[in-house]
């Protein structure tokens, strides 16, 4: 498991300006969802977006500390 | 990843229009993620082939590394990975999905 601090802090140093948003699914802390806003998702298709966003997080997904991520990635308003 | 495993990811992918790779199968999914996918497919009719990564360490693995995307389930159209759980979601609700299924299956 892993706090929703950590997921947080871990997007924003890879995507400094991002609005992050952590929500615990089932407060065991490895049923997360995700939502991120970012200006560095402009012109990038979905995928591309969403593996930012796991790029950032590979060691928590690599070791399974996160079991399930929900993600929403969009552009600032 | 070997070039085995490389070689069947190829083949699968490329074995039907659409192709998903998942945990359980398309009668009794084994998470919610991978159940959303078949439902979604399901209910745009849309024939698909599955890929139960439960069943084959390798191949598990192995998708990961060959999308660079780390979760499963992963959705496959014309060998092309267009994306898991989440963008099929979006892409179903957008109406995105259902285009790009008939494009897809009627060329």
């Amino acid at each position: 498991m892993v706090h929703p601090d950590q997921v947080k802090a871990a997007i924003v140093a890879a995507l400094p300006d991002a609005s992050v948003s952590v929500e615990d699914l089932t407060g065991g802390g490895d049923h997360l969802q995700v939502s991120v806003v970012s200006t560095a998702f402009s012109g990038l298709s979905r995928v591309k977006q969403h593996q930012l966003v796991y790029g950032a997080l590979r060691r928590e997904l690599a070791t399974e500390a996160i079991h399930a991520l929900a993600l929403q990635t969009s552009l600032p308003a | 990843m070997d070039s085995t495993t490389q070689q069947r990811i190829e083949s699968l992918i490329t074995s039907s229009p659409v192709f998903v790779f998942m945990k359980g199968n398309k009668l009794m999914p084994q998470c919610g993620f991978s159940n959303n996918v078949v439902q979604i497919l399901n209910s745009l009719g849309v024939p698909f082939e599955t890929f139960d990564v439960l069943s084959d360490m390798e191949i598990r693995q192995g998708i990961k590394d060959y999308s660079e995307w780390p979760t499963i389930p992963q959705v496959y159209v014309k060998g092309e990975f267009i994306g898991g759980s989440d963008i099929l979601i979006e892409l179903y609700n957008s109406g995105e999905l259902r285009e790009t299924l008939t494009v897809a299956l009627g060329s």
